[in-house]
């Protein structure tokens, strides 16, 4: 037993930690008060990122490489790997700015969903595309198998209809991976992904939304009006199997639900450790005790906040590990996002408030943390619908059981 | 606060309620008679050995026991050894310590069996030095943890009187003398090991365990202690008690013998740990020697408390995750409303909250215990662990009562002694010590 990062890894925990602190808090609040501009200097540091894992010995990092095996193994056949690297480097990015994170070229949730289940021929030809993920419709977010977006086969291609909603990157992004279902009738067995490029006639990108936080990321409603797609677009198995249902597809939340815990991490690592810097600057006595009633309130308020964010690191943390042993992971993934979605939340805000007006102005960019942080506990499945994956494991009950 | 007429009144008839000319009279009902006062055990208890140490004439060379290795990757799993404690424990926790425990709590007593069962697998020996006697290859606050959690995970309050005497042989590893070492350390490993404890809480609100007000004066031959101890575990049936006391505006640690003069012990109960026999320790002018004072330059007593500090997140581990073991079986039985109430959200998220927070504390208790065992610094993890446990483990004791309902407020059910027993995660910081 032992819970402290491998020392391997210090170099990209070091290598994203100065992206967080050289390119990206440069420009954070310059890309939150313009929302939709693109952030162009993202544009060189994406071709950094691929460089470095294309030659990558150990398999690289990032949305694209989750699925990747290459990892490093001990005696007793341990692993820390891919997942694990992935989640690290991007906590470390989350502390420089979650938006901008969410806005690395070919780092998107699609790339991710290809990673997971595309064939060989689709990895060739999608696998360096920037790829996003569109789900969510105006009357289905949580509810994802209530999807009303449709792929209509006709001869060698799809036909797909719909609209959908809240697509992360969805305007920057040079390609969609889009959830429709083959056949209404034939509930979730029936929903497909299917990899859309920019360009196809019949997807118009209508729409950018204005948002509390992460307003670096470009977020966007797209319709598809007989959007003709090749048959070969579609991600997975063509086949309706009503036993498999949904499984290739959540599985993916899997792997990325640990991925965006590590984004509340990361944001909630920056409030807290800038919160401190400011506090210590009053002479306020920070000391570790184990009888804290003694000392100042904010000194034990910040180190609760502390402990809760420990905890969150570490549930994440576990999750990784389990992902990269090939251990079954969906109640630890679940655990680690509602918890870190949750203190990442509150902790954002409690610095806010313990800098008084100073934390509340735009002066600081604690006031923007605290906006950015709240997403993370609703996208990829809200803090409810975790607590609901971890309660049916936990006490055995189906989705028509425990509702 | 002043009282008016009625409150007059009030305080008059409950001073003659309590006469007990009322019972001689006969003028109180049957019903009303007191219950029984004392302990009325029906088992049998501990009785102090009232044992002494022998001073040895060649004492061996202290005997730290070595850090181990930091290994290169992060791993949750256990090895061999770590696995065979944990299943030994949880079977001795749910034969032997469940079925005792509500029996042992409503009598305020330590089975006497209990304490030879869990002797007979040796607990002890883990803490100690093969030169002394014990099994110990390694300093192991992990394993220290992992017993705990099991221990507690049958009953709290049975864990820290099983794990009383255990940590008092884990200080006198760490810290004591060749000379300290040797005179008690081979005692723990005979067949009728030593009762030990370790004494650092005293009755004062906000006390902080750093700044004791026991005092220890230097005299002529040694010390004289002077001071008030509460919650000390077994106080009454232990041979050795550890005692924290002022020396000089520092606090240190003083092993004080059972027997010596000055030394008052009175049962002091409380809200749960009701097996592990807590009591009131009064110390007017005891004399020690100077070899009674634990360790030398090296001690440090913030060390002391945080190893205390994780042995009791354990604890606290092992109790809520009994607390969430239990529930769920419950939740998913009980029917209200024509379906089990663990169909409904608000039942279902308390929950997997309960799930969160208690795989929270464990996680953050183990790093805090790796951290130890391999070398490096731990005392902000040791406090961040304490500090998430003081929180979490009452509100999963709170949680598991409201679960249960009414039921969780009657003894019929152990939820309503965990929720005591829970409470002394925040408040206790003596008789631990991984």
């Amino acid at each position: 037993m032992y819970l402290e990062i491998p020392k391997k890894f210090n170099p990209i925990v070091h290598q994203a930690r100065q992206v967080a602190r050289e390119v990206f808090r440069p420009i954070s609040r310059k890309y939150d008060l313009a929302e939709h501009a693109y952030p162009h200097e993202l544009d060189m540091f994406a071709s950094i990122m691929d460089g470095m894992n294309d030659g990558a010995i150990d398999g690289g990092a990032g949305a694209g490489k989750l699925s990747g095996s290459k990892a490093s193994t001990d005696t007793t056949g341990n692993r820390n790997g891919t997942n694990m690297k992935t989640l690290l480097g991007l906590i470390e990015l989350c502390r420089g700015d979650v938006g901008l994170a969410l806005s690395i070229p070919r780092q998107g949730l699609g790339n991710s969903a290809i990673a997971a289940v595309a064939s060989d021929a689709q990895l060739a030809h999608f696998g360096h595309s920037w790829a996003a993920m569109a789900i969510t419709e105006p009357g289905a977010g949580s509810d994802s198998a209530a999807i009303r977006t449709t792929a209509t086969k006709d001869g060698d291609h799809y036909i797909i209809n719909g609209e959908k909603i809240f697509v992360t990157a969805g305007e920057r992004a040079n390609a969609v991976v889009v959830w429709a279902t083959l056949d209404k009738s034939l509930g979730r067995a029936a929903i497909k992904s299917f990899i859309v490029e920019k360009g196809t006639a019949g997807m118009t990108v209508e729409r950018l939304e204005k948002k509390l936080g992460i307003r670096a990321s470009d977020t966007a409603t797209i319709r598809f009006e007989n959007c003709r797609v090749p048959k070969e677009n579609l991600l997975g198995d063509p086949e309706i199997s009503v036993d498999k249902g949904f499984a290739g597809a959540m599985q993916t939340f899997d792997n990325t639900r640990p991925l965006v815990a590590g984004m509340a991490i990361g944001v909630a690592e920056a409030a807290l450790a800038h919160t401190h810097k400011l506090i210590a600057e009053t002479g306020t006595d920070l000391g570790y005790r184990l009888q804290s009633w003694s000392q100042p309130a904010v000194t034990r308020e910040l180190q609760l906040l502390e402990a809760e964010l420990e905890a969150a690191r570490l549930l994440t943390l576990r999750a990784a590990w389990m992902a990269d042993n090939g251990l079954p992971n969906s109640k630890e993934a679940s655990m680690a996002k509602a918890k870190a979605g949750r203190v990442g939340n509150a902790i954002t805000l409690r610095c806010v408030e313990l800098c008084g007006s100073l934390g509340y102005s735009e002066i600081e960019l604690l006031e923007k943390w605290a906006r950015d942080s709240k997403i993370l506990d609703i996208f990829e499945g809200t803090q409810q619908i975790q607590l609901l994956i971890i309660a049916r494991r936990l006490l055995n009950k189906s989705s028509a059981e425990l509702k | 606060m002043s009282r008016d007429p009625v409150g007059l009144a009030l305080s008059a008839m409950t001073r003659f309620a309590a006469n007990p000319l009322l019972d001689r009279l006969g003028l109180r009902s049957s019903v009303e008679k007191t219950a029984y006062h004392g302990t009325r055990a029906g088992f049998r208890t501990l009785a102090l050995a009232g044992r002494g140490f022998n001073r040895v004439a060649n004492w061996l060379p202290r005997k730290q026991l070595p850090e181990k290795a930091a290994p290169d990757l992060f791993n949750l799993t256990l090895d061999a050894d770590q696995q065979m404690i944990v299943d030994s424990l949880h079977r001795l926790a749910q034969e032997t310590l469940r079925p005792a425990a509500s029996m042992a709590d409503e009598a305020r007593a330590m089975p006497a069996e209990v304490f030879e069962a869990a002797a007979s697998l040796g607990l002890t020996l883990y803490a100690i030095p093969s030169e002394f006697g014990g099994v110990a290859e390694t300093s192991s606050p992990v394993t220290s943890v992992l017993i705990a959690e099991q221990l507690a995970w049958g009953d709290m309050g049975l864990a820290v009187a099983l794990l009383a005497p255990f940590s008092v042989a884990q200080a006198l590893s760490l810290w004591g003398t060749g000379e300290q070492q040797s005179r008690y350390l081979p005692a723990f490993c005979e067949e009728h090991p030593p009762v030990a404890t370790i004494a650092v809480d005293e009755p004062t609100a906000l006390y902080d365990p750093m700044m004791p007000s026991t005092q220890a004066t230097p005299t002529k031959s040694g010390y004289c202690l002077n001071g008030l101890k509460s919650g000390v575990v077994l106080g009454a049936e232990s041979d050795l008690l550890l005692v924290s006391a002022c020396l000089q505006g520092k606090p240190r640690v003083f092993l004080v013998e059972a027997g010596l003069p000055g030394i008052k012990i009175e049962a002091e109960p409380a809200m749960g740990l009701r097996a592990a026999q807590l009591t009131r320790l009064t110390l007017t002018n005891v004399e020690l020697p100077l070899d009674a004072l634990l360790g030398s330059e090296d001690f440090s007593f913030e060390m002391f408390l945080d190893r205390g500090a994780l042995l009791r997140c354990g604890l606290a581990t092992g109790t809520a995750q009994a607390a969430l073991d239990y529930v769920i079986p419950y939740c998913n039985n009980r029917e209200a409303f024509g379906e089990p109430i663990s169909h409904r959200q608000s039942v279902a998220f308390m929950i997997s909250n309960l799930a969160i927070e208690t795989d929270s504390m464990r996680l953050l208790t183990w790093r805090a215990a790796s951290r130890a065992e391999t070398g490096q610094s731990y005392h902000r993890e040791a406090c961040l662990a304490k500090l998430l446990c003081n929180e979490k483990a009452m509100e999963i004791g709170t949680n598991a009562v409201q679960l249960l309902g009414g039921h969780g407020f009657v003894k019929d059910h152990p939820v309503e002694r965990w929720y005591r027993d829970l409470r002394s995660v925040a408040t206790q910081q003596g008789g631990l010590h991984a």
